[in-house]
């Protein structure tokens, strides 16, 4: 189409519209970024301090041990995490992850044996369970329309009461092998699995399904008015989350090497610590996966400053605490200086 | 009701024949048990500008939204074409060659421009990946495309003015190509520049043989660009024509008769005792070290604030009101110093501000809340004992206000959020009537307005004014500044640029100095 009508640049004044300035490029990405980029600064900190505290305590530096198990301890909270920023960023919350890992940690403690193809079988299923419970979660939040919260919380019994029906008593047990490839005590190789789900974010990220996620996150009602399918899309983003909760269930049981039918619990709550350190907005629609594996990191190197620190393990969730308080309060702060930057 | 003499009109709406490309036929809506259309007919060719005009409340939105697959009718047909169709949702309309834009805007706040307009139609790599990094560039050609070169696509959707978000929702209708446009209300955040580009695009898509529906409560933009006008009025279409004038209009659009479209002005004030003086005043981070500048307004007096958008003018309402405050100023109230450093000083001072949000739904107004609650929410320590209100006094004064101001609404009771829009607004002047503020500041209450409701905001502001009410006005209707202050000052990068009083005063005048490229030397604006 020709046209021969006004543009609507500011014509030949460059101060003319002080909202059309530029500002560069970089400054957008950082201040597009900026929970992302606030958590792996933390993250780094915490690591330079536990290093610091360790070499001072030991006269050497951490070594393969300690980043070993490090990276093992973390991986079921930065599983967990992973699943509740999908749910987070679609403007819902999940509390049944401590459920969906009770669940599938009882499973795996208890079905997990045999040939390595069984393994691969049962371990499939066990992540279908996720699945399962996922869709459970996902159908009465999308399709009921009723609040992920309430919905969740009460997920959250049932898995639990599923998970003791399985598994009344600590016990079972996982064969070795099955540890030494999912939490490899010799070797930090679970960071294989970090870049599998960091890969499988920046995949999610360029999707359709991403941007519908991120979409109804932002503004339910703009999303559906631009053809975003917002039931199927919640549907799908809480059974994909419980997939990576039953991942982070068959993690711990291997790293513990049995099963328990209440270790899962804490996760609730710390992926939710995850997700907020991670900078993903508890508002949705904005934030990211490696972020909440970043403050699942977070949480894990603030376990050893703590241990290293010499403080009293019955302290621990106090300082936990107070270091999470700090981190949001910084986290604001600096968002505050960023926009007031502009 | 003078309906058959106003019909310069050609084809009755309801005899859509197979020119029509898009049709409604007694279409019926209800929310609610009330009726938004009853029985309504429209048509629309294809290559024609059509407008739909109406008060608010006509039903013009509900079939815009029922012809863009947002709602569905609950009787009657729509024909696409010629014919019968229902949409399951919008993007069925989308896919069936209907783009709109709708009233609510539909940007998605925490995501690119870029990603914004080209949603759905990213560009991608293997695997149907997106490519993000391409994003920006294909946004920036396409919007480059459309005239636009001033809207970065690398910021957010919230980072941007509500004008620019305005556009962005417009260009990515017309950048799919619709068969058929629908646009609600796509000018009311628009500065005349914009809306020169918008009816450039509309001319263009016109002339491609696009049938373009659109609703405004500007009548001097309806009579410039629609072809034929459709009138409705209480859920129904009164009738289309071809030519009409404005009077005509707004007689049948009302079913009453609106003698003049402004009221006159009381008598200019006195300015020897001024109400209200503010000196030294500074808007924005680029205007640090400037000198500030001030103004003073009189009783009586109704006190113009003009000039193209984004030039400073919410801030300078909100820092008089104290929220925030000018971060250096001097105020003087009835010739006594005064400092305002927050909304409460402001009020105490006898201050009242009408601040219709940008998005007029953030700002002011409790949605949710009776009118009641709204009205009497700043003098509520007045009106109760020990912290207990006082009902039968609250509801004493909330009916008398009701009354003087001729807010429509079933009771005191209603929420304010489901009054329209002029209604809302008449709910915010009478809060700080209530108390007893005596200089008002009225920014942009008539935007949104219908043309009806507007008047009766005018002849408000005439006879407060000429109760000795101070009053500053912002509006971003010219016309109305023009026609409708004893003097107007034209911002202009967050300083005065021109003070205009008649006979220099009029819609031309202050559209130059908004536009002018440097600031004369300010006229009278002490």
């Amino acid at each position: 189409m020709p046209r021969e009508s006004p543009d609507l640049a500011p014509a030949g004044a460059p101060d003319d519209e002080p909202a059309g300035t530029r500002r560069p490029r970089a400054a957008h990405i950082i201040g597009q970024n900026i929970g992302l980029i606030l958590a792996l600064s933390i993250l780094l900190v915490s690591v330079v301090v536990f290093t610091g505290l360790f070499a001072f305590e030991q006269r050497r530096l951490p070594g393969n041990f300690e980043i070993t198990s490090s990276v093992n301890n973390t991986m079921p909270l930065a599983l967990a995490a992973s699943g509740q920023t999908l749910v987070v960023l679609t403007r819902g919350i999940d509390l049944s992850v401590g459920g969906v890992i009770d669940l599938t940690n009882a499973l795996a403690a208890i079905f997990l044996a045999g040939s390595v193809l069984h393994m691969i079988v049962v371990s499939a299923l066990i992540l279908l369970v996720g699945a399962a419970a996922g869709l459970l979660n996902g159908l009465l939040v999308g399709l009921g329309r009723l609040q992920p919260i309430v919905v969740t919380l009460a997920t959250l019994s049932i898995f639990q009461g599923l998970a003791i029906r399985v598994l009344p008593q600590p016990g079972g047990s996982v064969p070795t092998g099955y540890t030494a490839v999912l939490v490899n005590p010799n070797a930090p190789s679970a960071l294989l699995f970090v870049g599998l789900a960091v890969l499988g974010w920046m995949a999610l990220r360029r999707s359709r399904l991403g941007v519908a996620i991120f979409a109804i996150g932002n503004d339910e009602q703009a999303a559906i008015t631009l053809g975003i399918r917002a039931q199927r899309t919640k549907i799908i983003a809480y059974t994909l989350s419980g997939v990576l909760y039953a991942a982070g269930g068959l993690f711990l049981a291997a790293s513990a090497t049995s099963g328990d039918a209440t270790t899962g619990d804490v996760y609730t709550l710390t992926s939710i610590v995850a997700v907020v350190l991670g900078g993903v907005s508890l508002f949705g629609g904005r934030g990211s996966a490696i972020g909440a594996i970043g403050g699942a990191f977070i949480t894990t190197m603030i376990v050893n400053i703590l241990f290293f620190a010499h403080i009293d393990p019955l302290y621990q969730s106090f300082y936990e605490g107070l270091f999470l308080v700090i981190a949001v309060v910084l986290g604001a702060a600096v968002g505050r200086l960023a926009r007031r930057a502009r | 009701m003078s309906a058959g003499s106003a019909a310069v009109g050609d084809n009755p709406p309801a005899a859509s024949g197979p020119a029509a490309a898009i049709a409604a036929q007694r279409v019926g809506k209800s929310f609610g048990g009330v009726e938004a259309l009853r029985a309504a007919s429209f048509a629309a060719r294809p290559g024609e500008v059509h407008a739909l005009v109406g008060e608010n409340g006509a039903g013009k939105s509900t079939l815009i939204k029922i012809m863009g697959g947002r709602l569905a009718p609950d009787s009657g047909t729509l024909l696409l074409d010629g014919r019968s169709v229902r949409f399951a949702g919008p993007a069925e309309a989308a896919r069936r060659g209907i783009g709109t834009v709708f009233q609510e805007l539909t940007l998605l706040p925490w995501m690119s421009v870029a990603e914004n307009l080209l949603i759905g139609r990213e560009p991608r790599a293997a695997l149907g990946l997106i490519r993000r990094a391409a994003l920006a560039p294909e946004a920036e050609a396409v919007l480059a495309g459309l005239g636009i070169t001033h809207i970065d696509p690398r910021a957010l959707a919230a980072e941007i003015s509500l004008a620019e978000r305005q556009i962005i929702e417009i260009a990515r209708v017309i950048l799919r190509v619709p068969r058929i446009l629908l646009l609600d209300e796509p000018s009311s955040s628009l500065v005349e520049r914009e809306v020169t580009w918008l009816f450039a695009r509309i001319r263009e898509l016109r002339a491609a043989g696009t049938a373009i529906v659109f609703t405004s409560h500007r009548w001097n933009e309806i009579t410039s660009i629609a072809d034929r006008i459709t009138i409705f009025r209480n859920g129904a279409e009164v009738g289309t024509f071809s030519g009409i004038d404005e009077a005509e209009a707004i007689t049948l659009m009302t079913g009453r008769r609106v003698e003049a479209r402004y009221p006159a002005l009381p008598a200019a004030p006195a300015a020897e005792r001024p109400a209200f003086e503010l000196a030294g005043a500074t808007l924005g981070a680029t205007q640090d070290g400037a000198p500030g500048f001030g103004f003073s307004l009189a009783w009586g007096e109704i006190l113009g604030v003009g000039g193209l958008a984004g030039q400073g003018h919410r801030e300078l309402f909100l820092g008089l009101f104290g929220a925030p405050p000018f971060r250096r100023s001097a105020i003087r109230v009835d010739g006594r110093p005064v400092r305002i450093a927050r909304p409460a000083d402001a009020i105490h001072a006898g201050l009242g501000i009408a601040l219709v949000p940008e998005d007029r739904k953030s700002e002011g107004l409790l949605l949710p809340l009776p009118v009641r609650d709204n009205l009497t929410l700043p003098i509520l320590s007045r009106l109760s004992i020990g912290g207990v209100i006082r009902g039968g006094a609250e509801r004493r004064m909330t009916r008398e206000i009701i009354t003087s101001l001729g807010i429509r609404t079933p009771s005191a009771a209603q929420p304010v959020g489901a009054l329209s829009g002029g209604n809302q607004q008449k709910v915010l002047v009478g809060r700080w009537l209530l108390a007893e503020s005596r200089i008002l500041l009225l920014y942009d209450v008539t935007r949104g307005v219908d043309i009806a409701t507007k008047h009766e905001l005018y002849e408000l502001m005439a006879r407060l004014a000429g109760e000795g009410r101070a009053i500053l006005f912002y509006s971003s209707d010219t016309e109305e500044l023009a026609r409708l202050c004893h003097r107007v000052l034209v911002l202009r990068q967050g300083r005065i640029a021109a003070s205009l009083a008649p006979p220099a005063l009029d819609a031309e005048a202050i559209v130059a100095a908004a536009m002018r490229e440097a600031p004369p030397p300010a006229a009278h604006a002490a």
